[in-house]
């Protein structure tokens, strides 16, 4: 990390990127605190500008949103949605922009010392948008609407190992796990896991009601949700507009059109090829943020030729991984290392050697592996994420030099998920990414994972990921996450090629402090913590 | 005029009949895609257990031929049922976005039904001269160019540069006025002007050439008659059963084809919400929306059939 802000610092200095590129640059690597350190004369001194004002109105158009959408968070699986809800509805604990995590709805948290047993302390007089004060009853349900047998939700395999939530008073919630998990108050900051209000009817999921920033007004499923302040929130230093609307916008033309022609004041999923574009003209900025996204290109690592590690590593070493990020993403992410955990991730590890471009290394595992050349078939699509055709195709022309063929696959996008993804031996893909090591490897790359798309089951990284799960001490847990990385990188199943960096397009007017990278849009919380200037 | 009536009543029929071949048949193509609307729904985020209590809730796992017995003994009830994706009542989200596509569609129609027949009475007025001639030029250019691109031709031009309209079709916020509607749809609804003017236009100067020939119209020019009265008094009421035809197609295209334009300018039309039901293989909201477009279809056709009978003397009292 120092090294890059080292050269970031250089960059500056000589006038080779501009102010506001660097200080993005340096938000995205190591946050604006890293400046102070860094000593560079003049850089902060517009970026403190005046803090948040409250008012206005803000449009947001996003690249999601279905008509099929429903206000329950146990289908939530777009960023249309995912910002609705984060407006309407508050969770137990949230990501803070600079990555750590702090109480939301709860005041405290404590854990055994097995970190099995969690008691949350919550916050006291906060109140429901239809004026029910907030207790342990509440925080229960929303939970239980995610577990038990007839649940359907997304969400329902991260609450797997909860065993037991009761209410120890009508403030303190207990909730008991099978085994030890030191990050399960992370868990709870998921955007499946708000809190609803109880009714006589039972939870209120469908209606709209939480203790949010905003109060539902108008939602048309893949069109427009509209919504006004909550005047009664008991955040005081947020949910800055008086209003603010989210637009399903899914054709990143009209996307941009609407920002050009200013009918929105946010963008997300900039197309990459036109955001210099956007950049260049007034009234308009591109901001982005380097997360967790990133590209994978699992192989089965249970069918041939991939059982062998030495082919994997052949494919590993025969992609040129700069290449793609040059080309097929013009810049706006950065290199991956064949493991999932991005900058967003508090236990990156960054000291392993970054993987390159070698077609004798790949030959050499080639001729390890007993083979003079490979044909292999990669099935893509660009569901996985926009330019994944194009990557796949670079990719082909890469391995060529090191001896292997890739029949490159078009799949239909329409079905790509049920049909291709964790069934054909080799294929594109991508993760959203998840805030926490343990979340990411158990959800991707654990044996027993619904989602092993590699079916990769390495002895020693599910032995290291059950004790660093039950590990509160910090070092010892970063030295067994630090293994794991280096064992997936070097014998796992997955390509990761390339990180996807959030990029978003903003007309002049809208501000906003240091942004979280965990999700798009400031960890999905824009409305809640962005204003107008 | 009991022979109209025989007729109407006959083709209605003939139409239920068309639309209950459609349900069938979209059901049971459905079936043969890959997928079911809880695999689609929680697409990469699908487990096997997850995926077992979606089907079960939602009757996936009863045979097809039972859920469209279901479906259609509702939908002949008046019950449309309800999405399976949100479970919201069908008849609540296709009707918002059904008045919308109507709307662009009328807004569309009511510049370029007379619009292209003027259009081609005046290019069979001046045929082969320099109107007739750039007048073509003209439309088949915009009705050969790919629809998106003609939208995004007229947002650069008269959203992004002149600033004049906005670059999108944000007509869902409640409380808007008539006016701000139609203000807000002008750009989508020229688009179509541009898309569908030439086929109309070049069928009424097709169909009046054809008529001119005819000795009657030499008759009416030795009269002495204006070439213009002869070709509207004249040569159009007999040119006028293929216009109707190709109006009625041109319409129920602007009702059920008009899914890109949509896309492009955001607006809120059934077309989208077919295409987002389809891809989550939600079959009662595609089953309900087919309906709709098969009897546009069906109306569209019937109603120009009985026009082009009752603009025809010799139709309307056969000996």
């Amino acid at each position: 990390m120092n090294n890059d802000l080292e050269k970031l610092k250089k960059q500056y200095e000589c006038g080779s990127i501009s102010r506001r590129r660097f200080l993005q640059q340096v938000a995205a690597v190591g946050g604006i605190g890293a400046l102070h350190a860094m000593g560079v004369p003049g850089a902060l001194s517009s970026a403190r500008a005046a803090g948040p004002s409250s008012g206005g109105n803000i449009r947001i158009g996003v690249g999601a949103g279905s008509s099929t959408d429903s206000l329950d968070p146990a289908t939530i699986n777009s960023t249309f949605m995912q910002i609705v809800n984060y407006g309407l509805r508050n969770n137990l604990t949230e990501v803070a922009p600079n990555g750590e995590l702090v109480p939301e709805l709860c005041e405290s948290w404590d854990a055994s010392p097995d970190a099995r047993i969690w008691t949350f302390k919550l916050r006291e007089g906060v109140e429901f948008h239809n004026g029910k004060t907030l207790d342990a009853k509440d925080v229960i349900a929303s939970i239980n609407h995610h577990r038990g047998d007839d649940s359907e939700s997304s969400a329902k395999s991260l609450l797997r190992p909860v065993t037991d939530i009761r209410a120890d008073d009508k403030n303190t919630v207990v909730v008991e796990l099978r085994e030890g998990n030191a990050d399960f108050p992370f868990l709870m900051s998921d955007y499946h896991i708000t809190i609803m209000p109880v009714t006589k009817d039972g939870l209120d999921v469908e209606s709209g009601v939480g203790t949010g920033g905003y109060v539902l007004e108008d939602f048309r499923p893949g069109t427009r949700c509209s919504m006004k302040r909550n005047p009664n929130y008991w955040k005081e230093d947020a949910a800055w507009f008086d209003s603010a609307e989210v637009l399903a916008i899914k054709d990143s033309t009209s996307r941009t059109n609407a920002l050009a022609t200013g009918e929105i004041d946010v963008m997300n999923r900039v197309q990459l090829s036109t955001a210099s574009m956007i950049d260049g003209r007034s009234g308009m900025r591109i901001e982005e943020t380097s997360g967790n996204q990133h590209v994978t290109m699992p192989m089965h690592t249970d069918t041939d030729p991939f059982s062998d590690n030495h082919v994997r590593l052949a494919l590993k070493h025969a992609i040129d991984r700069q290449e793609i990020l040059d080309t097929v993403l013009n810049g706006h992410g950065y290199l991956g290392n064949d493991h999932p955990l991005g900058r967003a991730n508090p236990f990156r590890a960054d000291n392993l050697e970054q993987r390159a471009y070698d077609p004798d290394k790949a030959k050499y595992h080639l001729k390890k592996a007993g083979m003079d050349s490979l044909k292999v078939r990669q099935h893509t699509s660009d569901a996985a994420f926009q330019g994944a055709v194009d990557a796949s195709v670079l990719f082909q022309q890469h391995a060529k030099r090191a001896g292997i063929d890739i029949d490159v696959k078009r799949a239909s996008s329409d079905g790509y998920w049920s049909e291709v993804w964790l069934k054909e031996p080799f294929c594109v893909a991508y993760w959203g990414g998840r805030p926490t090591a343990d979340w990411m490897f158990s959800a991707g790359y654990a044996a027993d994972a619904a989602w092993n798309a590699t079916k990769w089951k390495n002895e020693r990284f599910n032995e290291l990921m059950k004790s660093a799960r039950a590990e509160l001490d910090r070092p010892k847990r970063q030295e067994m996450y630090t293994e794991m990385q280096q064992l997936l990188k070097d014998d796992g199943g997955v390509i990761v090629p390339v990180f996807l960096n959030y990029v978003m397009g903003l007309k002049d007017k809208v501000q906003h402090g240091q942004m979280a990278a965990n999700w798009d849009l400031d960890g999905l919380k824009c409305i809640e913590r962005w204003w107008m200037a | 005029m009991g022979s109209i009536a025989k007729l109407v009543a006959q083709r209605l029929a003939l139409g239920l009949f068309i639309l209950f071949v459609v349900s069938v048949f979209i059901t049971f193509v459905v079936e043969f895609l890959p997928g079911d609307a809880c695999q689609a729904l929680m697409g990469q985020t699908a487990m096997a257990d997850t995926l077992a209590a979606c089907r079960q809730e939602m009757g996936l796992n009863r045979p097809p031929h039972l859920r469209y017995w279901d479906w259609i003994t509702g939908m002949l009830t008046g019950d449309m049922g309800r999405s399976l994706a949100n479970d919201r009542p069908i008849a609540e989200l296709l009707g918002a976005r059904t008045g919308n596509t109507f709307f662009l569609a009328g807004l569309a129609a009511a510049v370029t039904v007379p619009l292209a027949i003027l259009l081609g009475m005046f290019a069979a007025l001046f045929r082969n001269r320099g109107f007739d001639r750039s007048i073509n030029v003209i439309t088949l250019t915009f009705i050969s160019l790919p629809e998106f691109f003609v939208a995004y031709l007229l947002i650069y031009f008269l959203a992004v540069q002149a600033g004049w309209f906005p670059g999108i079709s944000n007509i869902s916020g409640s409380g808007l006025s008539l006016w701000e509607w139609t203000y807000r749809s002008i750009l989508p609804a020229a688009t179509l002007t541009l898309v569908v003017t030439a086929h109309m236009m070049r069928m009424t100067r097709a169909a009046i050439i054809n008529v001119l020939a005819s000795p009657y119209i030499e008759t009416a020019e030795l009269k002495g008659l204006g070439r213009w009265r002869v070709i509207a008094r004249h040569a159009m009421p007999n040119a006028l059963a293929p216009i109707i035809n190709v109006v009625a197609l041109n319409l129920a295209w602007l009702i059920v084809g008009v899914v890109v334009v949509e896309t492009v300018f955001v607006y809120p039309g059934i077309g989208q919400l077919l295409v987002e039901s389809m891809s989550k293989r939600d079959m009662p909201v595609v089953q309900a929306g087919s309906m709709i477009f098969a009897a546009v279809f069906v109306l569209l056709n019937l109603a120009a059939d009985i026009i082009a009978i009752m603009t025809n003397p010799r139709l309307m009292h056969p000996r």
